[in-house]
């Protein structure tokens, strides 16, 4: 049964869900056991007003404020469970259920960022202190794979444009980088080289690291990232293939040329720079027509930017999106 | 089948065997090869009704029923080199059976493909297939292995005749390397698992080159 809707702004005229898998969402995710409270829907803007909670394992977070949560109605928030026990993070195996299974031995704290390349003020910098400085949001955001699988996922991040906007980059910085942290001794994908080069590297255009969707994110569901989600700082791009969303990051430089991206590099024929989701330019190996929304049987269309076109397709006016995927 | 391009099989039904006492070991191998072979499906089968599966089961079916496609062939390329290594001859009685089995979890693979994760989305089916080159592969792998499958009776054995059987039995070959190239081609990186199936299929096939053996 498919409903449509009209309205432009709505991320949901492809995106039909059933309605009754739709009001049955809140059961689905009280019978994992893992919202307690109820959502309360709507802005608010009041500080601990964190909707979404975690199973209560992880340490939870405060001071957060609602933030960007413009979801179509065929968009529940992904089960925790599912979220946080499917995973890509090779860093712990390329298993789905890998990473939530291996990275018990990793420690998401003390932790250390270090911001340097072309900025005014680089330096190396305890994670609370990173944090210090910026407003804590939840942010519900759709996560499309290039696998062809997406979730929702309610993000705690703080505004990657902030980021951005403290270390004041020079004007020759055309990219920002980041690293993810190598450590072969908690990370067993690590110690192969089979896997991927190490250490996994992203990065993006300066004016889409400004987009103010972009964040970097430290919690999910009301609590501090699993090790399996990219504790205990992660870059999350939602109208990017979930790839882009580099985990577990120690290192963001200002540079003038364009990153080398882990994927590009593996498999440049497959992987781009932007990866950005694009229904309309398809992957050797998965179709970007169709996804399927995890809890889901059938798959639905993939929307162009993951939905996210208001808001980001100026970024790409004058690209040639096919030859630069 | 043996060298002499006689049906193992032929001396099950062989009546003066038959009267033999046949030991209970011998009696059993069938039974509890063909109990063997259905344990992937009833362990999948059991954690899909128990919801054990995951957060995308649709993926962990595919790709259960895929591998065990795969390790079937391979188990089933294993009996005849077994059975000239070790001498053990009983052994080859059971190679139908697991070829058998081989192609049905190819049928399962396939057809969780096709309506599990396609929904029977024929067009978009076309396309994977057209495009896609490890679904391409897959599905020439899948084609392969239907003239074998179908000609797997004693029956047809006799109607073929011996030589004609073998022959065209020898696709099974083909259909195997198209299943390990299949796995190579639909994993992104960490080739691990794939080039343990492919070094395996290598020892296989290089047996049979060196024993210049069908």
């Amino acid at each position: 049964m498919l409903i449509r809707h009209a309205k432009p702004s709505d991320v949901a005229s492809h995106e039909i869900t059933p309605r009754d898998v739709y009001l049955r969402r809140r059961d689905m995710i009280a019978s994992t056991g893992l919202i307690a409270g109820s959502m309360a829907l709507g802005w608010g803007g009041d500080a601990n007003a964190a909707l979404y909670q975690g199973p209560g394992v992880h340490t939870p977070l405060t001071n957060v404020v609602e933030g960007y949560r413009k979801l179509g109605e065929k968009d529940p928030v992904t089960p925790y469970e599912a979220a946080s026990s499917y995973n890509n993070f090779y860093e712990f195996g390329t298993g789905k259920e890998d990473p939530a299974e291996n990275s018990g031995p990793f420690k998401p704290r003390p932790w250390t960022v270090t911001v340097d390349g072309l900025c005014a003020n680089g330096g190396v910098f305890d994670l609370d202190d990173f944090l210090k400085p910026h407003q804590l949001e939840e942010r519900i955001y759709r996560l499309r794979c290039v696998e062809a699988w997406s979730m929702v996922i309610p993000w705690i991040g703080i505004s990657l444009a902030d980021v951005v906007n403290r270390f004041e980059p020079s004007g020759s910085a055309k990219y920002i980088q980041f690293e993810t942290v190598e450590r072969p001794e908690e990370m067993n994908g690590q110690r192969s080289r089979f896997i991927l080069p190490w250490p996994y590297v992203e990065g993006l255009r300066l004016d889409e690291a400004m987009n103010p969707l972009a964040i970097l994110a430290v919690g999910m569901y009301g609590e501090v990232l699993p090790n399996q989600n990219g504790a205990p700082l992660r870059l999350m791009v939602p109208w990017k293939y979930g790839f882009k969303n580099i985990k577990s990051i120690v290192r963001i430089s200002f540079v003038e040329q364009r990153p080398k991206n882990t994927w590009a590099v593996v498999t440049p024929s497959e992987y781009g720079f932007y990866a950005n989701v694009n229904p309309k330019v398809d992957h050797p190996r998965w179709s970007q027509r169709s996804e399927r929304r995890i809890g889901d049987f059938l798959r639905r269309e993939t929307l162009m930017f993951n939905g996210y076109e208001e808001e980001v397709s100026s970024l790409y006016a004058d690209m040639n999106l096919k030859t630069n995927f | 089948m043996d060298d002499r391009g006689q049906m193992n099989t032929a001396a099950d039904t062989n009546i003066e065997t038959g009267r033999r006492a046949v030991p209970w070991a011998r009696r059993l191998l069938k039974p509890i090869v063909f109990v063997t072979c259905c344990l992937p499906l009833a362990w999948i089968a059991f954690r899909a009704v128990g919801g054990q599966l995951g957060a995308n089961p649709i993926e962990a079916v595919t790709r259960g029923f895929g591998d065990w496609a795969l390790r079937m062939l391979l188990i089933a390329l294993t009996v005849t080199p077994l059975r000239l290594v070790t001498g053990w001859t009983e052994i080859g009685r059971v190679r139908r059976m697991v070829g058998l089995f081989a192609f049905f979890y190819v049928c399962l693979h396939a057809m969780a493909y096709i309506g599990l994760d396609q929904f029977f989305d024929w067009p978009a089916i076309w396309r994977d297939i057209v495009k896609r080159l490890y679904i391409t592969i897959g599905m020439a792998g899948v084609v392969t292995l239907i003239p074998l499958a179908a000609t797997s009776t004693s029956a047809m054995v006799k109607r073929l005749g011996a030589k004609r059987w073998r022959r065209l039995h020898r696709f099974v070959y083909l259909a195997a390397i198209l299943g390990v190239v299949h796995y190579f081609f639909m994993i992104k990186a960490g080739y691990q698992l794939p080039a343990l199936h492919a070094a395996a299929l290598v020892v296989l096939l290089g047996f049979r080159a060196v024993k210049k053996w069908p």
